[in-house]
């Protein structure tokens, strides 16, 4: 009876516990190396971060279609690529929702996206949602900005891109600029990580 | 005691399968005279920025608070509201359901009302408008990192985060590890 009970218990045990570890997968923190990926962008094309020989670093963009929020920053996502790619920090943006939940965030409405938003930056589909988990990221838009150093690409910023989503002209922390130009300028970044609302990531 | 939640919990897992999980109108039986009163004006909506927020999250009285952030564009948050609709509903005594939107303030008269409207939503709801989002969110909870939906349970003694959406029988679970 005991051994029964006993082994009961543990079944339990690891059941939770494979219940916790599950949603307490937190993804990258400041300092990590992050991971590189092969994912196909809009023209069909594979794109890695290992690509981009010139660059220095990357403002890597989990967001999609279908979010509001995400929606409201379309925009300034596409202003911080024209402004810092040519610095060497490219905007490369992942769709990581599951496009069976979301049909409106397929490859499909992904091109007509960034084709009447007029879109200069990689936008890839994380087909198999295999590199948002890795990342941490849990909804969209979801910012990791990433310094290349010779042991690969270091996290050096998590969150958001400023600090009001409804209104651009009345943006007081660029978070996201204040982070690049820091390390641009050799720096250290004054703001490394922040909160902001979005849709959480469909799986 | 403890064995038998998790045992519940096993249960409810294995059977997770059947869950239904589409939406289904939350209206039931209005008789006329209730509809009438709600068509014959406009529903009326509190707005709150967080320090206005924080004291109706944090209340202290005898009761457990079930506390969810959603928002009409939210999917999951729509697909569980529900959920929340019938615990407020069953454990009227002793739970008080508090729904927070956070649908943008342009859409309050547009989306928000019409739907608190149409689902003739019976919990309190309020809309919830802070842009200084990096400091409420973690004075929240340290761990949300913002995504929707999110719900707080607690009562004196207990207070839960949880930055997930909740099939009807994992958040009866967790409502009933607060009643003692």
């Amino acid at each position: 009876m005991k051994t029964i009970r006993t082994l009961a218990v543990t079944v339990l045990a690891i059941t939770l516990s494979a219940f916790t570890f599950k949603t307490v997968d937190k993804g990258y923190s400041i300092g990590d190396i992050a991971t590189d990926f092969s994912l196909e962008n809009i023209d069909g094309k594979m794109v890695s971060l290992a690509d981009f020989k010139d660059a220095k670093g990357f403002i890597v963009t989990f967001t999609c279609n279908t979010c509001p929020y995400a929606v409201a920053y379309e925009d300034r996502i596409e202003a911080l690529n024209k402004k810092y790619a040519k610095k060497g920090y490219p905007v490369i943006a992942i769709m990581p929702n599951n496009t069976e939940v979301k049909p409106g965030d397929n490859l499909a409405a992904m091109k007509a996206r960034a084709k009447a938003k007029g879109f200069t930056f990689p936008y890839l589909m994380d087909k198999g949602q295999e590199i948002y988990p890795q990342y941490g990221a849990t909804k969209t838009p979801h910012i990791y900005i990433l310094e290349k150093t010779k042991k690969g690409n270091v996290v050096k910023y998590i969150g958001a891109i400023d600090d009001n989503y409804k209104d651009p002209e009345a943006v007081k922390e660029r978070y996201v600029e204040d982070a690049v130009d820091a390390l641009l300028a050799g720096k250290e970044i004054k703001t490394t990580e922040t909160r902001a609302i979005g849709c959480s990531i469909k799986v | 005691m403890k064995r038998i939640v998790l045992l519940v919990l096993l249960v409810v897992l294995a059977c997770k399968e059947q869950v239904k999980t589409e939406i289904v109108p939350l209206t039931q039986i209005v008789d006329k005279e209730e509809k009438k009163a709600i068509d014959a004006y406009d529903i009326s909506l509190e707005i709150y920025d967080y320090d206005g927020l924080e004291p109706l999250i944090n209340k202290v009285d005898e009761k457990i608070h079930v506390v969810n952030f959603w928002a009409t564009w939210c999917a999951p948050c729509v697909k569980e509201l529900p959920y929340f609709e019938e615990i407020n509903a069953n454990y009227n005594d002793r739970v008080e359901v508090l729904l927070v939107s956070l649908d943008f303030p342009r859409n309050y008269d547009s989306k928000l009302k019409p739907f608190m409207k149409k689902h003739n939503l019976k919990s309190k709801v309020i809309a919830f408008d802070d842009i200084d989002q990096n400091r409420w969110i973690p004075a929240i909870n340290k761990n949300w990192t913002g995504a929707l939906p999110a719900t707080i349970i607690y009562n004196q003694n207990k207070r839960q985060f949880y930055e997930q959406s909740f099939t009807k029988e994992e958040l009866e679970i967790e409502l009933k590890s607060f009643f003692k």
